[in-house]
């Protein structure tokens, strides 16, 4: 009785190890065929998508988060944060999304066989940036004008 | 005093957004959409029609991932305008919160031990097929509807089998975190849980744990804050992508969006081009009146038309739109030419017996330049070799001397630079194809 237990503690759930069991049979059946080609690159292609995102993009947003709120903080309001933050990360969304775009560099191409400009892409990500920035630094002048307003009139 | 706290410590991550709940209510709206996204993209594939000849099936090993196939039918004309539309644009909204949702767990990413159980050793395992397959899915997406070919391979094998690899891991995650995912969304306005879920009910939940914060850093923003954050960049992204499926001034807000923006010229012949004549090497040369004939291959042997001869033909119009695997789409255009039955008629099929078709364009290069169609397809009213658009004729980047267009199929199966059909039937084991 101990022995299975100790077993159980050590596999952890049957029903579990049986869901995973067929999860492993699709990922193997469909695994072999999308490996079929160039299976190094592949593979390097599925596994370094999850290291790029996770030790790279990842940590490299948080640390432009972290010294942003730093600076917010220097400058002594720390919550003003949130006025960079939104148009900054947003402006990046669209940046991360369409890079091969805005960067140019399927601009020949695109043009050639859509029959569209492939410029443009740049001006237009920069000029939405603004637009994202202006939006909200407005946002930041109506939130500090309310907080003047409900602060009491004791300077004058 | 720095910290020297390593990722592996709990107190390592000091978001107080990070949560149970939160990182439940991103996982639960991915629930919604991206079943929605693999059942439209299983859909496109079934439009191919690729059991009906080789010339239509980028993934002919596709084995048992391919047994939901069906004809892909003709009604309503808008139907894979509407179905690839919804792939694409939504995918491209889920990336928000795609990106959110991995945000929200990454402490777990360095959690010690990493398993305590075999079960849990195995769940990690597939979390990378799910999270590297999830984010491949994505890249190949995003990455070939902006024409930047960067991927190892073909883009219907990868993003394809990419997907089937996904989908397994993340049913399985499905299965394990659900209940557990609605038991934390139900616990509304509650107090942030601080490992209830780790009872003693559920060895495997221990090592999973809450993701809250056990030092918190004092907040910038509160949890629904950053949910409408989220949302926000969701919004930002399908108001930048969606016009890119309709013509006139919905074009024009799909700011960044490949084929939004602009159309290529203005006219009869100014809406979308897929792929235009200079970029497959067709030549005024070859489409020119003394040069260019449609061969008509059927029971009656060949037959070659000039494009006088099929101007001389019944004329029929229909109102249908081009809709891209890319997930752009144009509106409905009028176009105006021959039904494709009238042509099986002329090969030598009689009426009410009407056949498949093997279509061949001029173009030199792409994989579609030889396409198949199926007998519904070619016996639909509606279905023309187009010789006018829009009142005008066809302009050279849209297929002139004469197109196929057939309601409810994939752009490149509306073959352009017609130069020769073969009505008989066809299938997928069919040698004498290639």
């Amino acid at each position: 009785m101990t022995g299975r237990r100790s077993l159980r503690a050590a596999t952890g759930s049957p029903v579990v190890l049986v869901l995973l069991g067929c999860s492993f049979a699709l990922t193997g059946y469909a695994g072999v065929r999308l490996l079929e080609g160039d299976w190094f690159m592949i593979l390097l292609w599925v596994v370094g998508a999850a290291f790029l995102h996770d030790l790279v993009l990842l940590p490299l947003y948080s640390a432009l988060d972290r010294a942003a709120t730093r600076a917010c903080a220097a400058l002594g309001w720390r919550e003003a944060v949130v006025h960079v933050r939104v148009p900054a990360a947003l402006s990046g969304l669209l940046l991360l999304l369409w890079f091969p775009l805005i960067s140019g560099r399927v601009a020949e191409r695109y043009a050639e066989v859509t029959g569209l400009s492939g410029s443009g892409f740049a001006q237009r990500w920069l000029l939405i940036t603004a637009a994202l920035f202006a939006l909200s630094g407005a946002a930041l002048l109506v939130r500090l004008r309310r907080a003047a307003k409900q602060r009491p009139p004791t300077d004058h | 005093m720095r910290d020297l706290t390593l990722p592996s410590s709990p107190t390592f991550w000091r978001s107080p957004v990070r949560g149970t709940r939160f990182t439940s209510l991103l996982g639960l709206a991915l629930l919604v959409g991206i079943p929605v996204v693999f059942a439209t993209g299983l859909l496109s594939y079934a439009a191919y029609n690729p059991d009906l000849s080789p010339v239509n099936d980028q993934t002919p090993d596709k084995g048992l991932l391919g047994g939901y196939l069906f004809p892909w039918p003709t009604d309503p004309h808008w139907l894979y305008r509407l179905t690839q539309g919804v792939h694409v644009t939504l995918g491209i909204t889920l990336v928000p919160v795609l990106l959110a949702k991995l945000w929200s767990v990454i402490p777990r990413l360095f959690a010690v031990p990493p398993a305590r159980t075999l079960a849990r050793a195995l769940e990690r395992l597939s979390l990378l097929a799910l999270v590297g397959g999830g984010l491949f899915v994505f890249a190949t997406g995003i990455l070939n509807i902006q024409l930047d070919y960067l991927f190892p391979g073909s883009f219907y094998r990868l993003h394809f089998y990419g997907a089937w690899v996904f989908v397994a891991a993340l049913a399985l995650h499905v299965a394990l975190r659900l209940p557990a995912a609605l038991r934390a969304v139900r616990r509304r306005g509650g107090p942030p849980e601080g490992g209830a879920d780790s009872g003693a009910s559920d060895p495997g939940a221990s090592d999973a744990g809450a993701s809250d914060a056990l030092r918190p850093a004092a907040p910038t923003t509160s949890r629904r804050g950053a949910l409408w954050f989220v949302g926000a960049g969701s919004l930002l992204l399908l108001g930048t992508t969606a016009g890119r499926s309709f013509d006139g001034p919905l074009r024009a807000t799909a700011l960044l969006a490949p084929h939004g923006w602009a159309e290529p010229g203005d006219g009869p012949g100014g809406f979308q081009i897929n792929k235009t004549a200079a970029s497959v090497g067709v030549t005024p040369e070859e489409t020119a009146a003394e040069v260019w004939r449609l061969a008509l291959v059927g029971p009656a042997g060949t037959v070659r038309l000039s494009r006088s001869d099929l101007a001389a033909l019944p004329q029929h119009t229909a109102a249908l739109p081009i809709a891209c695997v890319e997930g752009w789409s144009t509106s409905d255009q009028r176009w105006r030419g021959v039904r494709l039955r009238d042509l099986a008629g002329l090969a030598g099929h009689e009426e009410g017996s009407v056949p498949d078709v093997l279509v061949t364009s001029l173009q030199r290069s792409g994989a579609f330049r030889r396409a198949a169609l199926r007998a519904n397809q070619v016996a639909d009213p509606r279905s023309l070799l187009a010789l006018e658009v829009n009142g005008a004729p066809l302009t050279p980047d849209h297929g002139f001397p004469a197109r196929v267009i057939v309601p409810a199929a994939p752009g490149v199966l509306n073959t352009k630079w017609v130069a020769r059909m073969e009505f008989r039937q066809l299938s997928a084991r069919d040698g004498g194809d290639r």
